[in-house]
């Protein structure tokens, strides 16, 4: 396992197993549909619905898990598992935690992409 | 390996997930189409015949525990292999689905070797069950053929409520020496294929063939609101389509055949009987005994289609039939009233 946002070998073995034009245009689709998820996992904290926050979670857990990154996948789990905090400034804390990660991560996908 | 394309349906409401799914089969050689949630997915299995399911779990509209249970629910989709792929949480989700009626859990992210292996392993069983279903179907009827997958083979037999036909061809002994073994096989074929037609078309299933005659239940295995009505509905249907069967037997220049129908209706005992390795599903008791004389007794009596009490009063008012004398059958203490329709 890598330490960084990314475990660089999944990319390569979905590359492998898929085609590389594929897997990079999958990686495109993620990026595409990561910023709404978690925007969705904002707007569901904020209208109280556990069930959209679940699977918006669930969503971001699933596809972090498809390229390898672990960290991401992992926020995202507990937040799955855990839904979101009657204390507003936890979520917000939590939210800011998931961005970040998810930035860390997006930047060292497109890196792999770009080698 | 693959002999014909197989036709997957793939449902999840990622994007990510679909694409990626959809590619790795397309890989294997199958081909795919894509549903977003279960509502869809039941539309498209309801269009279209699919080999096989890969379902998601979390979905919204409809997630995949709501769409196991509707096809545990749909006899048209009971051979439909399902394959749930899910990153859903908790054990006791993966439990439910198995419990639900799925044939495999893949967790995601779904790993390549193990998908091909997991697909072909459940498309074999589809086709062996399907080979299994059309083998059963030959031998038994659908009625049985359902009861046998549902329930497994098991012998031993259960009361219940039915009406007992049985029907021969007359004089075809004297028949059949007067026309070759090759046209009398032709003749039975012909035969047994009309009146099945007529018995299967009104809720019956044959459950005994012997030379030219057949014994016929309703009621069993397949349940009917009244037994003796849908008898007496197919005996008709079988004398007419034996009638435009002369019609045509006359034009070529042969003889005329008359068959003769018995009906008794009441409790029977139905059910698998014979041994583990050869079995039959037929059914006992004193009404499969008397409708067996009051076939007999057409030759007597000179009728097409008798019938006992019980049936009689279970017909609609204008189904009913002539009563004629009493009979007195061997093996019966009392004479039986019996009824010429």
């Amino acid at each position: 396992m890598s330490d960084g946002p990314i475990d660089p070998s999944v990319f390569a073995e979905l590359a492998e197993a898929t085609g590389a034009e594929f897997a990079q245009e999958l990686l495109g689709t993620f990026l595409d549909e990561a910023s709404p998820l978690i925007d969705e996992l904002k707007d569901a904290a904020t209208a109280a619905d556990p069930d959209r926050y679940r699977r918006a979670a669930h969503s971001l857990k699933s596809n972090a898990q498809t390229f390898g990154a672990q960290a991401l996948a992992n926020l995202a789990r507990d937040l799955e598992i855990n839904g979101f905090s009657t204390d507003q400034n936890a979520n917000q804390m939590q939210h800011a935690a998931l961005v970040g990660e998810y930035e860390r991560a997006s930047s060292a996908l497109k890196a792999l992409t770009n080698d | 390996m693959i002999e014909q394309k197989a036709r997957l349906l793939i449902v999840d409401d990622n994007k990510v997930n679909r694409l990626l799914l959809s590619r790795s089969v397309e890989l294997l050689g199958y081909s795919a189409a894509v549903a977003e949630n279960g509502r869809i997915a039941m539309q498209l299995l309801g269009d279209e015949p699919f080999d096989l399911l890969l379902l998601d779990i979390e979905m919204p509209e409809m997630n995949g525990f709501e769409v196991l249970e509707e096809i545990r629910h749909d006899p048209s989709l009971s051979d439909l292999p399902v394959i749930v792929t899910s990153s859903v949480e908790g054990v006791e989700n993966i439990v439910r689905c198995i419990d639900l009626g799925a044939d495999d859990y893949l967790p995601k992210p779904v790993n390549q070797v193990l998908l091909q292996a997991r697909l072909s392993s459940s498309l074999e069983n589809k086709r062996l069950r399907v080979e299994q279903k059309q083998l059963l179907e030959k031998f038994a009827t659908t009625e049985v053929a359902q009861d046998l997958q549902k329930s497994g083979f098991s012998l031993g037999g259960k009361r219940v409520y039915a009406s007992v036909l049985f029907c021969d061809i007359r004089g075809f002994t004297a028949l059949s020496e007067s026309q070759s073994p090759e046209e009398t096989i032709e003749l039975l074929n012909i035969y047994y294929t009309l009146m099945f037609e007529a018995i299967d078309c009104h809720g019956g299933i044959v459950s005994l063939m012997i030379g030219d005659g057949l014994m016929a239940l309703f009621g069993t295995p397949r349940p009917l609101q009244n037994p003796a009505q849908s008898a007496v509905a197919a005996a008709r249907d079988m004398l007419a389509m034996i009638e435009e069967f002369n019609l045509e037997r006359v034009a070529n220049s042969n003889v005329e055949i008359k068959i003769g129908i018995g009906i008794a209706t009441g409790e029977v005992v139905a059910g698998y009987a014979g041994t583990q390795q050869r079995a039959t599903f037929t059914c006992i008791g004193d009404k499969v005994n008397l409708a067996s004389r009051l076939e007999a007794h057409t030759k007597v009596a000179g009728c097409e289609v008798l019938v006992d009490g019980v049936t009689q009063d279970a017909l609609r008012e204008h189904d009913r039939g002539k009563p004629i004398l009493q009979v007195s059958f061997k093996g019966f203490s009392d004479p039986v009233d019996i009824f010429s329709l």
